[in-house]
């Protein structure tokens, strides 16, 4: 369940924990977009680095690193799927040349800058933040609130799965065990009672809150409202320009792969 | 048949549920452990099919560390049933809920077949053999649950909050069925809050509160001692309570079985006319 742990808010105070979730959002975006705009090892080890003083001021590299633990075992799926697939694919003599190795690391690094630069947001957001953030974005309430609900249930889910597995362990079921195939299937007996469960309390929580008039009145107030300050406002340009230099770099300078880096 | 050594226990979180637990449970014998929310009694009783392992400590199951086993051959010997079925009910019958565990410890076919038909007998749940699990009312998924585990037939078998949600009767049924698994030699360790429940059943019981053991011996001299039960935040049974408040009139203030109530009652009255 550590990948569930990375993306745990924990109500601490500090610089990123106050920042605006909206520019921080932003900030997450741009990650993500530089991420997904190259293909080659260089750009995407630069960008593994540039959230690493963010995660440092908010105290929360310990936090930060179990989700990119959690996320290793989908990065070598990735790894190997990238690898196999672009190796069977190629016309020309198959051999595993260090080109399609970078390659496939890079794409196995992007989804890792990815994982990384999502779970800082989450680590440092807290859902009450990132509903009054949706909110002052004019998104309908109630899909505000599904969204803020959702992610306040993760932690409770990870417990109860955590207890399924004790449950299902006491009866002799043996997770570790077997060829892959196996392994998948064992977790039929955690993922089944985990999804009715989850449905269940979902209509129990809609019914109470019904009973408690929710949704009685149109229009809503709120006792806190977001504001953009000076931090804000850097960060926000920060992320653009990072933007427009990441953009110049794609249509102006050719990207070198780190082969040819080697080779010249 | 389980030995407990000065076992600690502190959760990933950091928080300490277990300080210094000592405890030896005998084969055989029935014993019900108490206290509070958060007193680590559920904790307590992970470590001894394996779920948890002490931090320090040591608890031996028939002979071996807990530590030097998987949980899945612990289980073998000591069965657990869960407070919530919901926990561990996922197929499509409940024939084949029963029958989950023992196609994990590998049973052959045909003795599968004979024991689910025992447990669901058993348990009075056979008519449903054919129903889905998440079909059947709260208390009936609970016995569901009871059977899946006692179909392999463990030496030990834990309950954890076997009363809650169970109707008058249906503890009066659970209550036989217990004393009837401790009569065929099982080691029964119930996890419960429930006074009456445990003041008719009078156990060993072993109190709890704050990760550590406070008080350990029969029912009927722990349930009677109100500063102790206080101290783990539960109250007397009825009946005591009635009896302490009545002390005064020379009534004995050691009484948690209702019929011996009556018998006292009765031949003070007597005494009286």
């Amino acid at each position: 369940m550590s990948v569930f742990e990375g993306f745990r808010f924990r109500r601490v105070s500090s610089v990123i924990h106050r920042l605006d979730p909206r520019v921080k959002f932003f900030y997450v975006c741009v990650l993500f977009v530089m991420a997904v705009m190259f293909s080659e090892l260089l750009p995407l080890i630069l960008l593994f680095f540039v959230p690493l003083p963010f995660v440092l001021v908010a105290g929360v590299q310990r936090e930060w690193l179990r989700s990119l633990r959690g996320a290793l075992f989908l990065a070598v799926i990735i790894f190997l799927s990238n690898f196999l697939f672009t190796y069977f694919y190629k016309q020309y003599p198959r051999a595993p040349s260090a080109s399609l190795l970078e390659y496939s690391f890079a794409m196995t690094l992007r989804f890792i800058v990815l994982v990384g630069s999502f779970s800082i947001f989450f680590l440092t957001t807290s859902p009450d933040h990132l509903g009054l953030a949706l909110e002052q974005s004019h998104v309908p309430y109630e899909f505000c609130f599904a969204f803020t609900t959702a992610v306040r249930f993760v932690p409770v889910l990870a417990e109860e799965a955590q207890t399924i597995m004790d449950a299902q362990k006491a009866r002799g079921l043996e997770l570790e065990r077997g060829n892959f195939i196996k392994r998948v299937r064992n977790y039929i007996p955690i993922l089944i009672p985990l999804i009715v469960g989850a449905i269940r309390r979902s209509l129990e929580l809609a019914e109470a809150m019904e009973s408690r008039a929710w949704g009685a009145s149109e229009k809503r107030t709120n006792l806190y409202v977001l504001k953009l300050r000076r931090a804000d406002y850097s960060l926000a340009l920060g992320s653009v320009l990072m933007l427009i230099f990441a953009i110049c770099v794609r249509l102006f300078l050719p990207v070198p792969s780190l082969t040819m880096l080697v080779h010249a | 048949m389980i030995k407990v050594r000065d076992v600690y226990f502190t959760y990933p979180n950091g928080i300490e549920a277990l300080r210094g637990i000592s405890l030896t449970i005998h084969d055989g014998e029935f014993i019900a452990i108490m206290g509070q929310n958060g007193a680590g009694k559920t904790t307590l009783v992970k470590h001894f099919n394996g779920l948890l392992k002490p931090t320090r400590g040591e608890v031996v199951v028939d002979g071996v560390s807990t530590r030097e086993v998987s949980v899945a051959k612990l289980a073998r010997k000591v069965g657990f049933v869960f407070q919530n079925p919901d926990h561990q009910l996922f197929c499509e019958t409940v024939e084949d809920e029963v029958a989950f565990a023992l196609r994990n410890f590998g049973f052959a076919e045909s003795a599968i077949k004979r024991r689910v038909t025992w447990a669901l007998n058993l348990l009075g749940v056979a008519q449903y053999r054919q129903t889905s699990p998440f079909m059947l009312s709260g208390g009936e998924r609970k016995r569901v649950a009871l059977a899946s585990v006692l179909a392999w037939n463990p030496k030990v078998v834990i309950l954890d909050e076997p009363t809650i949600g169970q109707d008058h009767q249906q503890k009066e049924k659970l209550r036989h069925f217990i004393v009837q698994l401790n009569a065929q030699k099982k080691t029964v360790i119930v996890v419960t809050h429930d006074v009456e429940f445990v003041a008719e059943c009078n156990p060993r019981v072993v109190l709890m509160t704050g990760g550590k053991i406070v008080a350990d011996g029969g029912a009927e001299e722990i349930l009677t001692n109100p500063k102790l039960v206080a101290q783990a935040s539960i109250v007397p049974p009825q009946i005591t309570q009635i009896f302490l408040g009545l002390s005064d009139l020379g009534l004995p203030t050691n009484v948690i079985d209702v019929h011996e109530a009556r018998k006292i009652l009765l031949d003070l009255m007597e005494v009286a006319s």
